[in-house]
């Protein structure tokens, strides 16, 4: 039997799961997938939680539930890989053999990296929302919360979802105002980039929508360290924020095991092709989603596109032909903008976010870097067509590929 | 696209200044733009230069934190080199095109 090897099991290795049992004869290759909890989150939806929008148990379901038969499921911390003998070491000591690999471990926050920020306040007056455990108890700071200075800081890039930041504050102005608190909140929005955003069309568009609701920027603001006792962030440069309540984006890192393999860079992200999604070291190894370092947008979107991509290239692999396929960068997000109102953006590689209307040219129904109802309806159809089509790596409309129909320069 | 004149060599640069074809910069140059940016390079400011110039040429993303972890300086100390927006004026001395932080 040949053993195809699939480590973590969150949103890329559930559909390579499903994916690759689908095309792989069953009497000939064995499927394993390993990862350390037992729980599926829906990540996208912690963004509602601290207003109570979402509950956890919108949030959460069984691993098990999405998983093809035929796929053994292993439950145990991953210690690393060791990719000269084509194994796999778990912390109970089990070693797993494989002819491929495919390493989606995701990225995770590390509030650790910053001084301070895990201090007294953590979790009291400073929260982060990339975890359940941070959304829930945010949740539950804001139902007495009398306002104050409200602020959301990014300590540094790349991050999950960039654009979660921006939705938070635009969600975090509409809750307030409905909550007729608004006046007593003051929100500022502080970032190491240079604007709102990346990428200089939608920064200007996103940059202005923040205006009108009258939520500030700090841009260009490094973070080096929280301080508990004056309550303010205090930047490399020595600037200070003061705040009451801060909603912070922690450092973020691949997992560790990559580390202790030797795959990675500097921050655990496994040093891959931007392309082909061959690691850089062995060319069994493939990686797939958040643990890469794509230089793309860490989202689920980007994972859907290049489970493609990488369902392709690793036949080519298996059937000792070159590797055909290549992933352009394609990324594409709804951003809730509040009220009931959401945006788009589709972008890739070399092609920023453009307005139009998306999927079909001219009719939408999404309209591309725009405010509108429809787009708020998108992202909450996400949650469906994630749990339903996405995780089950079933076809979607939306070609892996990004297409300049429909948009305008 | 745009050229600009250093120490009498015509390089081509963005709008903004940053080098788009990194293979025209030389060490002479790197001091006239640093000068520019109200900056006097040092050896350190040169291990910090190639330390970005390599990565960049192996297509990997730089941030400030990269810098900071590459064993090269710390964080606070790349600030100290290059004061304000140091990834930014780094990378403008080094004569790579601007680093987009990965979105
Ligand atoms: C607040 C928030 C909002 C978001 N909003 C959106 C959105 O609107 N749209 C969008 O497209 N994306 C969004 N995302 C991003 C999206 O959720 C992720 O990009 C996506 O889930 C990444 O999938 P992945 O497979 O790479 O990693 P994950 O789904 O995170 O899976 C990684 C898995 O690996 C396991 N693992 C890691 N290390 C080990 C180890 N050592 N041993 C065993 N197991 C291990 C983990 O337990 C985990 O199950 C959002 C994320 C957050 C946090």
């Amino acid at each position: 039997m040949k053993k195809l090897l699939i480590l973590g099991a969150g949103t890329g290795g559930t559909i390579m799961a499903n994916k690759m049992r689908a095309l792989l004869e069953r009497d000939e290759w064995d499927i394993t997938i390993v990862d350390q909890f037992r729980t599926h989150y829906y990540q996208p939806g912690f963004l509602f939680i601290p207003f109570g929008m979402y509950k956890k148990d919108d949030v959460v379901k069984p691993k098990t539930s999405f998983l093809p038969v035929g796929v053994n499921i292993i439950f145990q911390e991953i210690d690393r890989i060791d990719g000269m003998n084509n194994h796999v070491l778990l912390k109970d000591g089990i070693s797993l053999n494989y002819d491929f690999l495919i390493i989606a471990t995701g990225t995770r926050v590390v509030p650790e990296e910053t001084p301070g920020m895990k201090g007294p306040l953590w979790h009291k007056q400073v929260f982060d929302f990339y975890t359940i455990e941070g959304a829930l108890a945010l949740a539950d700071f804001f139902k007495t919360w009398p306002g104050g200075e409200l602020v959301l800081n990014i300590a540094d890039m790349p991050i999950k979802c960039p654009v979660a930041p921006l939705e938070f504050v635009m969600f975090a102005d509409a809750f307030f105002v409905e909550r007729g608190l608004r006046n007593k909140v003051n929100i500022t929005y502080v970032t190491p980039m240079s604007g709102a955003f990346t990428k200089p069309r939608a920064s200007k568009v996103l940059g202005n929508l923040l205006a009108e609701k009258n939520i500030n920027i700090l841009s260009d603001f490094y973070l080096e360290r929280v301080d508990n006792v004056k309550k303010v962030l205090v930047s490399y440069d020595e600037k200070e924020v003061p705040f009451d309540c801060l909603v912070t984006i922690p450092v973020h890192k691949g997992d560790p095991l990559i580390g202790r393999s030797g795959l990675g860079d500097e921050m655990d992200f496994v040093k891959a092709h931007k392309h082909t999604l061959q690691s850089d070291h062995f060319p069994n190894i493939f990686v797939i989603g958040d643990a890469g370092n794509f230089p793309t947008s860490k989202a689920g979107s980007v994972v859907h596109f290049q489970a493609d991509v990488l369902t392709e290239n690793l036949m080519c692999a298996i059937e000792n032909r070159p590797l055909t396929d290549a992933y352009d960068g394609h990324s594409n997000c709804y951003i809730e903008t509040g009220f009931g109102k959401g945006a788009l953006i589709d972008f890739n590689y070399d092609t920023e976010p453009l307005p139009g209307s998306f999927p079909f040219p001219g009719i939408g129904p999404f309209g591309l870097l725009k405010e509108t109802r429809m787009n708020h309806y998108g992202k909450l159809m996400f949650r469906w067509i994630y749990w339903h089509i996405l995780l089950k790596g079933k076809e979607m409309p939306i070609d892996s590929k990004m297409t300049m129909a429909g948009k305008k320069m | 696209m745009a050229q600009k004149v250093i120490a009498g060599v015509t390089v081509d640069v963005t709008e903004e200044g940053y080098f788009t074809n990194p293979a025209q910069w030389t060490r002479e140059l790197a001091a006239e733009i640093a000068k520019e940016e109200g900056v006097q390079l040092t050896d350190k400011h040169f291990d910090v230069l190639n330390f970005i110039r390599e990565r960049f040429a192996k297509g990997e993303a730089l941030t400030i934190r990269s810098v900071g972890n590459s064993g090269i300086i710390d964080i606070k100390g790349f600030y100290g080199l290059f004061p304000g927006a140091p990834m930014k004026k780094a990378a403008k001395v080094a004569g790579i095109p601007k680093p987009a932080s990965c979105i």
